[in-house]
């Protein structure tokens, strides 16, 4: 009972947070674009060679995703830190954990959006050729995307109500996050080609114990943070 | 020591922000139905004390009951019986004034049936599905007014309501405070004029310095000192 | 009315009683690190590969070591903070780390030094540089979280949940990096080590362990004062008596 009305909240907040988001597209579209534009830089960097394209496909892609992405966290507090708004929400009869299961989920929503234009993008920039695997490869963007997201809201809530907030969040987020560059990197490009090595499963098996160790520890840790 | 009967007791409440103490032992009772003035030069502690109570501070020392819910150990109990009008309206401006109600019933779990009546109470029944991004300071107020009826909470904390508001609008949160009192509510409101809330308000307690140095009762109104602890 | 606010102070540590006994354990530090060195460098031969450029493998190695104990240290104390809410575990977590970026800087500058003869480039992707690389990665950023905060109960707080989080990706980043070397099959650095290194980089470990809580006992100690300091000011403003 009570339990079904703290999801009535989390959806609430997830509605609030993807209205507002939807209505000053500004922001999406321009992480979406810094996106593509990593990928094309990444493309220049890399020279018009196309074994050498393929070959970083994967890493390119993570980075161009990590990169745009670090900046819908803030944005995300960013809105309830204009006019207020968080001594409001903190004063709702709720209890924490909602509050960072809307921002978690409302962030996962737009990240995902964010990648469903910057993957098709590098598939074409970087010639990756189509072979088995794909649907494999589309889970291990779902899960290496959660440990980033789950990891980014929680030091959002903390780097953005903080002096120096753009740089502070990429320099605790981004040391966090190298198992998932590493294990979503190594086993995307490894599916694409067929597993040949068949090491894609023990990446698989890391980044799901990444995710849930850290959206665990994450919905934990924010009842502490969230108050001070 | 506590009772539900009782809207507010506050016991010893201190708090410290770093290496200054913005409250320093303050004491007060509020009953049902009585609505106290806060007042006092800037820094005399008003907005924390009121921060402190909506538990949005925790207090450093000392503590607080509201509807015998402690301040702390039981600070969602208490939530859920404070309506606060904080300094800044505390609104989403990409949303409209309706949705922003809608939000706000959604989180409060009250029903969205009574966000009409709210508006058009505030008078903002014609910009119900305007964007609050293109309101002015005063309709913003309004809004955040309606918001913290909702529910009809039964202890209304209000952060110098009466500032730069226009006559009307005076008005409007002097009838929001009398129609909360006729259901029961009580209200602690922060004044800088105690002419402006001089028709609501059944006691005056003044702070300096982070205490309580005086309780004085509002002229014409029957008002029972109780400062201190009993 | 009384204003009963109790102050927090726990009574001030007996400065002058408490100061010999970590001046002491300095030098105790000091000379344990000496003596250890010592007989390191004097009883080991020199490798057969590598000749005495091995020996900085007895400063390295403790470094190492003993980065990964202050490590613990701050996840234990931020633990305690979040679970007891008392500053000391705040600011021993805090001293802890600061002493520990020092170590893992030491051990990565060292590893580079000794990589540069040994593989011929200053730096490898060799899984144990890298993961330390890592490890001060967390370090640096837990730091940087301190020093961008200004209200003490938030800093602490804070901290406290980075500290917890950066401890608990300690092992998967080890393991993950350890992955991604082997399954390109490149060098890594030897595990073994001959029996005569053993002794000297045992002894050496626990010299720098003595070093390791010198610093932090110190670190900790400044943090205490400046603490008091504060807490002093507090009671002279609630007393009545404005600072300016």
């Amino acid at each position: 009972m009570a339990f079904a009305q703290d999801l009535r909240r989390v959806r609430a907040i997830v509605w609030k947070d993807l209205t507002t988001e939807r209505r000053s597209k500004a922001g999406f579209n321009s992480v979406a674009f810094l996106g593509v534009l990593i990928l094309l830089l990444f493309g220049f960097a890399l020279g018009p060679d196309a074994e050498a394209l393929r070959d970083a496909a994967a890493g390119a892609l993570w980075l161009a995703i990590l990169f745009s992405g670090v900046l819908a966290f803030n944005r995300s507090y960013q809105l309830e830190l204009d006019g207020g708004a968080l001594e409001q929400l903190l004063l709702y009869p709720a209890p924490r954990w909602t509050i960072f299961a809307g921002k978690l989920a409302a962030n996962l929503l737009f990240v995902l959006l964010v990648e469903a234009i910057v993957v098709p993008v590098a598939i074409i920039l970087f010639q990756v050729k189509s072979t088995a695997g794909w649907l494999p490869a589309i889970g291990v963007m779902l899960l290496g995307t959660i440990g980033f997201v789950s990891l980014g809201t929680f030091y959002a809530s903390m780097a953005s109500r903080s002096r120096a907030r753009e740089v502070l969040l990429p320099l605790l987020l981004f040391p966090m996050l190298i198992p998932v560059l590493l294990a979503s990197a190594e086993a995307s490009s490894s599916l694409l080609a067929g597993d040949p090595m068949r090491d894609a499963g023990a990446w698989v098996r890391l980044l799901a114990a990444f995710d849930v160790i850290f959206v665990v520890a994450s919905f934990l840790a924010f009842d502490y943070v969230i108050e001070v | 020591m506590n009772s539900p009967g009782q809207t507010l007791k506050l016991s010893g409440l201190a708090r410290r922000f770093g290496m200054r103490w913005a409250l320093r032992g303050v004491s007060l009772e509020v009953e049902p139905g009585e609505v106290v003035g806060i007042m006092g030069h800037n820094g005399s502690g008003k907005s924390t004390l009121l921060r402190v109570v909506s538990t949005a501070l925790r207090p450093s020392a000392g503590e607080g009951w509201v509807f015998g819910k402690h301040l702390v150990r039981e600070a969602v109990e208490v939530r859920s019986h404070i309506g606060f009008l904080a300094h800044s309206p505390g609104l989403y401006d990409d949303l409209t004034a309706t949705e922003n109600l809608i939000f706000a019933a959604r989180m409060l779990g009250v029903p969205e049936a009574q966000i009409p009546a709210a508006l058009e109470r505030v008078g903002l029944a014609r910009e119900a599905n305007e964007r609050v991004r293109g309101f002015s300071a005063g309709m913003q107020r309004r809004l955040a007014l309606a918001r913290m009826t909702l529910g009809s909470p039964g202890l209304l904390l209000l952060d110098e309501p009466y500032n730069n508001f226009d006559p009307q609008g005076i008005e409007l949160v002097n009838e929001v405070i009398q129609d909360a009192r006729r259901g029961g509510g009580a209200a602690l409101v922060v004044l800088h004029d105690k002419r402006q809330g001089e028709r609501v308000l059944d006691r005056i307690v003044e702070l300096g310095r982070g205490a309580v140095i005086g309780t004085n009762a509002v002229d014409g109104m029957m008002a029972v000192a109780t400062a201190g602890p009993a | 009315m009384s204003h009963a606010v109790p102050l927090e102070t726990e009574s001030p540590p007996a400065a002058v009683g408490v100061t010999r006994p970590i001046e002491w354990l300095g030098l105790v530090a000091l000379l344990a690190l000496v003596g250890a060195q010592l007989l390191g460098v004097l009883t080991s031969p020199p490798d057969r590969d590598m000749g005495h450029l091995q020996k900085i493998m007895y400063v390295h190695v403790p470094a190492a070591w003993n980065s990964f104990i202050a490590f613990f240290v701050v996840a234990i104390c931020s633990l305690l903070y979040l679970w007891k809410g008392q500053e000391r575990h705040d600011l021993l977590a805090a001293s802890a780390a600061e002493v520990g970026t020092v170590f893992t800087a030491l051990t990565l500058a060292l590893g580079s030094i000794w990589g540069r003869p040994t593989w011929g480039v200053w730096w490898t992707w060799d899984p144990r540089l890298t993961s330390t690389a890592v490890l001060l990665l967390i370090f640096v950023g837990y730091l940087a979280l301190r020093s961008f905060v200004e209200d003490a109960d938030r800093r602490a707080q804070w901290s406290a949940a980075v500290g917890l989080l950066g401890a608990l990706n300690v092992p998967i980043v080890y393991m993950s990096v350890k992955w991604w070397r082997t399954l390109h099959q490149m060098q890594s650095s030897p595990s073994t080590v001959d029996p005569e290194y053993v002794v000297g980089l045992r002894a050496n470990g626990i010299a720098v362990l003595l070093v390791l809580v010198y610093f932090i006992m110190k670190r900790y100690r400044a943090a205490r004062v400046e603490r008091l300091a504060e807490q002093l000011e507090e009671r002279a403003a609630l007393e009545g008596r404005d600072h300016a």
